[in-house]
């Protein structure tokens, strides 16, 4: 392979990185089911959430650590729900510490997990795999996906 | 100005040497900071004063730190000892390795703190990120100003080198986005940003470490043109698309746009003929390695070549949305990453080590040292494979629980927990192992530096 080959392949995948990055940033992510539910306590409690480092134990869309459980619908799950979050927010549990939450902080948390809720599903149970591997996201659609 | 008869000459020690004393330290903190947040997952409340919230953190920054600080020691040796380039400047070699030292530290007493505020796998508060993004711009900056003196075509490992720097930079800044409101207002826009941003990282890491592994075998072999080939070059290619292109595979079901998923999948799809190339020239390539297995850098390489079968094979099946929506957010996942990041980088820049260290320090491992490297080794590769194997059930098992959607989280992770059981005391094994093959180079390390060198 002479230089000036190599010279066009890896310019042109240069220059795809940047290209594919902004179509990312823009069209890509443009969807956002949960807009109409963001206020200033949901921007402060996905700021609290990342100091208090909640994702090293926690997961949004299946991404994060192990430890404890998905939180993308925490909110809206049958057996869990506001009332269920607030309390172990107040309080912690045996693997989760008490973070001594002021009732200001525990509102915005709940604000930004509210939010993220309504972005979409997580994890996903009902879908349909296809002859080439990819799936039909059924639980996403019933969000209006 | 003659020195004086009767005096002793302080000679300069390599700098490169330092890289790859702190990158054994980071793997040492790291490996135990792992083992710790494995017993915080089977024993609530284990060693509470660093949680897990803690313990996670440190363990992946500082395994980061050993795959960086080693990669790049490696890079600052290799140039002028094999590749006759003279280092543009030995002061910028120096303050990067300030800066990094330091913002090290500053790092692990922030997490030791509590005082997080980034993002997942760089938690520390954003300010820190200042002085990484500036030490990767003078590492880029010495580096391109030394090779750019090579007036001959460059081999594989030079063009992997640069495309690994310029690509962290890239990436690394892209992982900061979230400052900004555009992004971080806009959950789905942030988590498919940051999964980018990381996915492509981890893929410009992996051009320092394999552009590593081609050089040593590149040197060892004395055979100079299997780093110039015509395939060397399409493999590089292609694992420059995969780095590009193939990052939503992690990410299939965060509500993007659909075509970022077909994208990742068709472009994870081109990994087969990755695969079907080590197949292909499995049984020609060990033949030849195994004539040097005597030799501990060989050794190593060859573990890192089954284990890239082993997870690249993982890597494919995790990428088809098909099974991936049964593995993902579960143990499997870490099996893929600590299979790729045990397995393979540790395994090519212990070799990296291993060729470097007896070179530079001009002194030589004892019988006993290299026995002891030698058990090491084999501890670290078979009780991995446990390690990864308890990972992978855990891992199915969890994925299978959540889909039948009977059990909730708490009766899920009783389900798994003997499995992690079996992690957390592996884990301690491969530390070991870890520790036997460290040692004796820490040992030469050690000599290396406080040798006072008569004139």
């Amino acid at each position: 392979m002479n230089l000036n080959t190599k010279r066009f392949v890896s310019g042109i995948l240069f220059v795809s990185f940047f290209v594919y990055s902004i179509v990312i940033y823009t069209v890509g992510t443009r969807v956002d089911k949960g807009a109409g539910s963001i206020t200033d306590a949901t921007k402060k409690g996905k700021l609290l959430f990342q100091e208090k480092n909640c994702i090293a134990c926690h997961q949004l869309y299946g991404l994060g650590g192990y430890m404890g459980p998905d939180l993308t619908n925490v909110m809206s799950a049958p057996d869990k729900g506001p009332i269920f979050v607030r309390s172990i927010l107040q309080y912690g549990t045996e693997r989760m510490p008490n973070f001594h939450l002021t009732e200001t902080e525990i509102d915005e948390l709940m604000s930004f997990l509210n939010y993220a809720d309504k972005t979409g599903v997580s994890p996903v149970k009902k879908f349909e795999i296809n002859y080439d591997g990819t799936v039909n996201w059924k639980g996403k659609d019933e969000k209006g996906n | 100005m003659m020195e004086p008869l009767t005096g002793k000459v302080k000679m300069k020690k390599e700098i490169s040497i330092y890289f790859i004393l702190f990158a054994f330290l980071a793997l040492l903190g790291g490996a135990l900071f792992g083992i710790l947040a494995a017993f915080q997952f089977i024993i609530p409340g284990f060693f509470d004063w660093v949680p897990f919230i803690k313990s996670r953190p440190l363990h992946v920054s500082l395994v980061v730190s050993w795959i960086f600080l080693s990669a790049t020691g490696g890079v600052y040796w290799y140039l002028p000892r094999y590749c006759n380039l003279t280092l543009y400047s030995r002061g910028l070699q120096k303050v990067h390795l300030w800066i990094f030292i330091l913002t090290g530290f500053a790092v692990i007493i922030s997490y030791l703190a509590g005082k997080f505020g980034g993002k997942e796998y760089w938690e520390f508060p954003p300010v820190l990120a200042i002085p990484i993004i500036l030490s990767w711009i003078i590492f880029g900056y010495n580096y391109f100003r030394t090779v750019f003196r090579n007036t001959e075509p460059w081999p594989v490992y030079l063009w992997m080198w640069g495309t690994g720097i310029l690509f962290f930079l890239f990436t690394y800044l892209e992982t900061n986005l979230w400052v900004f409101s555009y992004f971080r207002d806009h959950l789905v826009r942030d988590i498919t940003v940051q999964w980018k941003a990381n996915g492509s990282l981890v893929g410009s890491w992996n051009m320092l470490v394999y552009g590593t592994a081609i050089f040593i075998m590149d040197k060892i072999s004395g055979d100079s043109s299997i780093s110039k080939t015509r395939l060397a070059f399409i493999m590089y290619f292609l694992g420059l698309i995969n780095l590009i292109f193939n990052w939503a595979h992690h990410i299939y079901i965060v509500p993007n746009a659909m075509w970022v998923r077909y994208i990742a999948y068709g472009i994870s799809m081109t990994e087969l003929i990755i695969l079907g190339k080590i197949i292909w020239n499995w049984k020609r390539d060990l033949k030849k390695s195994l004539q040097d297995f005597n030799i501990l850098a060989v050794r190593f390489i060859v573990a890192s070549d089954v284990w890239i079968l082993l997870n690249l094979i993982l890597a494919i099946m995790l990428s088809i949305p098909a099974i991936n929506i049964f593995t993902h957010g579960t143990h499997l996942t870490v099996a893929h990453s600590m299979g790729s990041t045990i397995g393979i980088n540790t395994m090519i820049l212990l070799a990296s080590c291993l060729f470097i260290i007896p070179d530079l320090t001009k002194r030589s491992f004892s019988i006993a040292q290299a026995k002891l490297i030698s058990i090491g080794f084999w501890v670290m590769n078979c009780i991995l494979l446990f390690f990864w194997l308890a990972l992978i059930i855990a891992g199915y098992n969890k994925g299978y629980l959540v889909i039948e959607d009977k059990l909730n989280f708490q009766e899920i992770m009783l389900k798994i927990r003997p499995y992690l059981t079996v992690v957390a005391f592996t884990g301690i094994v491969i530390f070991t192992g870890i520790l036997m093959v460290v040692g004796p180079q820490l040992k030469l390390i050690k000599d290396y530096l406080l040798e006072k060198n008569q004139k």
